[in-house]
């Protein structure tokens, strides 16, 4: 459903994507691992419309949007949870997800997204009148993703999910984007957290220093040897 | 509960209604001055929080909006012989030296004052408004100068430095008040709506926002025209109140205090704003006092002009010390809040004497009636 090809981006003077082409195929889940700096975040960046691309292009459903600013983008059906979590500290939990469902129109559909959220995140509902910041790590992140998912995307691209989390509790967001996968939802996610993103992944690649190293499944990636020593520390 | 408050709200504003109408011809000129200043400020005042405070703009430009609509206002309103007295470097230019609008047409005037004062902030802001963080201070701040070097220059329509004086005396009581009610149910209407949502959201967290789909440049152009079309009325308020328009009314001394305002009542914050502004017009004329001469004892101490704008700066000082988030906060002050109040001041007191309070800032009259 998304395609990106010999995508490279600049900042600045610095190169940061050399040339990146990836495939991601409706209803899997793909992920992307690597170092920090090698450009994931800015590969992220450049599909939602936030980093503009100086060449290559980005088709996502066979309509080509490189370059399109990111309201368009996000209408289309893609739904970027960014890295560090970034909710509206001074909002409540309600607007945070409200925000998340503001490009749409469709109040019906609004309200039943908004029940399955609260359905996948209990702990979202009981504080849905609470502010954002005085919510734990986790419960952010919680509603960074319920936030992504009020858009009804069919594209769900997660910037380090487990970011600065606990250990118990990046289990837990595994668990639940595996869920929302199974709700049908096509999954793009940028890991840090090599092993445990490698083992949910149907399809993986390696990035490192703005260009796609290696690809595979996520099982062949875990047992390559390469990248068990570099990435899984074995 | 929403019925309660929509009816207390209602009551509210059929009471200043009553009260407006009860003094506008009892209370003594001095008396309605003040009042009128103050209604005026609470026009500007909650308008730039939409920028400033909402939608987390940093703008230094309300004094360009305001001159806009007051030299509008002015333009329009002043008597055509009065037109011809003024006037006297160089003649006004067509058409404005081939009409005046009748008292009747007052409000359309301050209608027109807005819009002007809207086409400014799209000149300023479709280029600005597109980059992000302290670009937008400096470019208003600097439009705000071009405004009044403008207005300097600008004879034939503004009369230079010398201004425009004799304009009619056309802000009384329930202009001013009625335009302050009008704006401030506005800005809370727009900022309660979705739109307002998602300029919280850009205060919050640009990026953020961005990745949500919201339009930054749509919204923040948005907050932007609104506020300075309000910004405008306000001028022309002004202007039609002390009957008199020159650059110098319009400096950047008159978004300073506008800044005062917003910030001690509590960016984000429409009543804070509110009832700021009503405390700086009452403030100001009562501050009078420090700027007179005086002998103690041997020592005597000429008056100094400017001494108010120093107690306010203390003020803003102290309170960027001690109170950061301002009067209100971000919050509102609400029925629900009002009501609550005597519980919590119980507690306080309760838990004053348990000893458990360490610090009162905690306990602020803040609340949500969302």
């Amino acid at each position: 459903m998304l395609k990106l090809q010999d995508l490279h981006v600049y900042y600045g003077g610095i190169h940061a994507l050399k040339g990146v082409s990836i495939d991601v195929p409706e209803g899997s889940i793909v992920t992307l691992i690597g170092a920090n700096g090698a450009g994931k975040s800015t590969m992220l960046k450049t599909i939602t419309g936030l980093v503009r691309p100086r060449k290559g292009t980005i088709t996502l459903n066979d309509e080509e949007i490189t370059g399109q600013p990111a309201h368009r983008i996000v209408s289309k059906g893609v739904a970027m949870v960014p890295e560090g979590r970034r909710i509206f500290r001074n909002l409540t939990v309600y607007e945070n997800l409200m925000m998340g469902a503001y490009p749409r129109t469709d109040r019906n559909g609004i309200k039943e997204d908004l029940e399955r959220v609260f359905s996948l995140f209990p702990r979202l509902k009981e504080r849905r009148n609470q502010k954002g910041g005085t919510l734990s790590g986790g419960e952010q992140q919680m509603l960074a993703i319920g936030r992504g998912l009020m858009s009804s995307p069919s594209l769900l691209a997660l910037d380090e999910p487990s970011l600065g989390l606990a250990p118990v509790l990046v289990q837990e967001v595994f668990q639940i984007l595996k869920q929302i996968h199974e709700q049908g939802k096509t999954i793009l996610l940028i890991e840090q957290n090599a092993k445990a993103a490698l083992q949910l992944a149907d399809r993986a690649y390696v990035m490192e220093t703005g260009r796609i190293t290696m690809q595979g499944t996520g099982r062949e990636l875990l047992e390559n040897e390469l990248v068990r020593k570099a990435y899984l520390g074995e | 509960m929403k019925e309660r408050n929509f009816r207390l709200n209602l009551a509210l504003i059929v009471l200043i209604a009553l009260s407006v109408w009860w003094a506008k011809d009892r209370l003594n000129p001095y008396i309605l001055r003040v009042l009128n200043t103050a209604a005026i400020y609470i026009v500007a005042a909650v308008s730039y929080n939409l920028v400033n405070g909402v939608t987390g703009q940093f703008s230094l430009g309300p004094n360009a909006f305001m001159a806009l609509g007051g030299f509008t206002v002015a333009l329009l309103m002043l008597p055509l012989p009065q037109k011809e007295m003024v006037y006297f470097l160089q003649p006004l230019i067509w058409p404005f030296n081939s009409f005046s609008l009748p008292q009747w047409l007052f409000g359309l005037s301050l209608i027109l004052a807005g819009l002007v004062a809207t086409a400014g902030a799209f000149i300023v802001g479709v280029p600005c408004l597109r980059l992000r963080g302290d670009y937008l201070a400096i470019a208003t701040f600097g439009f705000g100068e071009i405004v009044i070097v403008l207005a300097n220059n600008a004879i034939s329509i503004t009369n230079g430095a010398l201004g425009i004086k004799g304009i009619p005396e056309y802000s009384t009581l329930p202009w001013t008040v009625g335009c302050a009610v009008i704006t401030v149910l506005f800005i809370r209407n727009l900022v309660n709506s979705s739109y307002g949502r998602a300029m919280k959201a850009i205060r919050e967290d640009e990026v953020a926002a961005e990745a949500m789909g919201i339009n930054l440049f749509r919204h923040k152009m948005l907050a932007f025209a609104v506020s300075a079309f309000f910004a405008g009325v306000s001028g022309g308020l002004l202007a039609t109140l002390i009957t008199t328009v020159s650059p110098s009314l319009f400096m950047f001394t008159m978004t300073f205090n506008l800044l005062i305002i917003i910030v001690l009542g509590g960016l984000g914050s429409i009543t804070g704003s509110t009832v700021t502004a009503i405390i700086f017009a009452v403030l100001q004329e009562l501050l009078r006092e420090v700027e007179a001469p005086r002998t103690i004892g041997p020592i005597h101490i000429p008056g100094i002009t400017g001494m108010r704008m120093i107690v306010f700066s203390i003020m803003l000082i102290l309170l960027m010390l001690f109170y950061r988030r301002g009067l209100f906060g971000k919050g509102e002050a609400s029925w629900d809040g009002l009501f609550a109040l005597p519980g919590r001041v119980r507690e306080f007191f309760e838990r004053l004497r348990r000893k458990e309070v360490k610090s009162w800032t905690r306990t602020g009259i803040e609340s949500h009636d969302q």
